[in-house]
């Protein structure tokens, strides 16, 4: 039952999130704060999702050359720089991390 | 309709694997399609599946959606001023079906008398695809093993949202001292980490853009 209230809650947000501006326009100036804050919230909250991801996977800091998907990450933010593409960055971070994940394997042998 | 091919192209593996994942977690088949139905926001259904999983409290899952789902205000009001002429139904249509894909067709197209027309097709055919994938995924679901590392998916796609758009020293700041601050604040419990890390990296942001304007 739960499940059902958090998905309808949680939809219920994401549509009015994506209402609001659609909505106020004419109505209602946003103060200029606000209007420039916007422009941070991808960058950060994308990225404070994605660091954890790659610096800490199992929960715990990982640093160093075997930490397998921070190699992978890498790789896929220099194709996002230069392609500018979400495709090419999910096909070379994947292929990268199941590379990565092969040799280590073999090295480990 | 040939705009969208290459992006309806990502979007299926993306809806696919994150079907994949809600099986994997254990969620009933009825909430994993239903979230893809009512939410209709992949990244943050991919977040929200471990959470589900994991009984993290209600309010906190609603609203760690909703941080995540934050960036959606920027595109509603980047393509406001081009809907204000329509009728409530279409408004709440169009905003209903507004995702970073269809705001990344609808936003490089010049706005013309017919332009709702289009939106309304591209989010269709986006809505489409997703739902199609996701149920395409719950199907596939226990049949993918862990070991291909699939999660690691929704990373990757941030990284290709978010890497491209650090054009400006402001957008870099709010980037690494969000991220950041998401490293050192991982223990806090329930992904509080996430909105002190959004609120640290908005104001970093804030602050260098005036600095670095006046200096």
């Amino acid at each position: 039952m739960e499940i059902w209230l958090i998905i309808i809650g949680a939809g219920l947000v994401t549509f009015l999130t994506r209402l609001s501006f659609i909505a106020l326009q004419g109505r209602w100036q946003p103060p200029e704060l606000l209007q420039r804050g916007l422009r941070f919230v991808p960058p950060a909250v994308l990225t404070a999702i994605i660091l954890p991801e790659l610096l800490m996977p199992g929960g715990q800091l990982h640093l160093g050359l075997d930490n397998l998907r921070l190699l992978a990450g890498l790789a896929a933010a220099a194709t996002a720089w230069r392609t500018r593409s979400v495709l090419w960055a999910i096909a070379v971070g994947m292929g990268s991390l199941y590379l990565l994940q092969a040799v280590s394997g073999w090295l480990a042998r | 309709m040939r705009a969208e091919l290459p992006i309806l192209a990502g979007v299926a593996p993306f809806g696919m694997i994150y079907g994949v994942l809600a099986m994997q977690a254990g969620l009933p088949v009825s909430a994993a399609q239903c979230m893809s139905f009512i939410l209709f926001a992949g990244s943050s259904q991919f977040m929200a599946v471990p959470l589900l999983a994991g009984g993290v409290p209600a309010l906190i899952l609603i609203f760690t959606v909703f941080v995540i789902n934050l960036r959606h205000a920027l595109y509603s009001a980047a393509l406001a001023p081009r809907l204000q002429h329509l009728s409530p139904l279409w408004k709440g249509l169009l905003a209903y079906l507004l995702t970073d894909e269809m705001f990344a067709v609808s936003i490089t197209r010049a706005p013309g008398p017919l332009t709702h027309w289009f939106y309304l097709g591209a989010g269709a055919a986006l809505w489409t695809c997703w739902q199609i994938s996701t149920a395409l995924g719950i199907f596939l679901g226990a049949q993918i093993p862990d070991s291909w590392s699939l999660d690691f998916s929704l990373p990757l796609t941030f990284i290709g949202l978010v890497v491209p758009a650090l054009k400006d020293r402001p957008a870099l700041l709010a980037a690494l001292t969000a991220g950041l601050t998401a490293v050192l604040a991982y223990g806090l419990p329930n992904k509080l980490g996430l909105l002190l890390a959004a609120l640290v990296g908005i104001s970093a942001g804030l602050l260098g853009e005036r600095l670095w304007k006046s200096g």
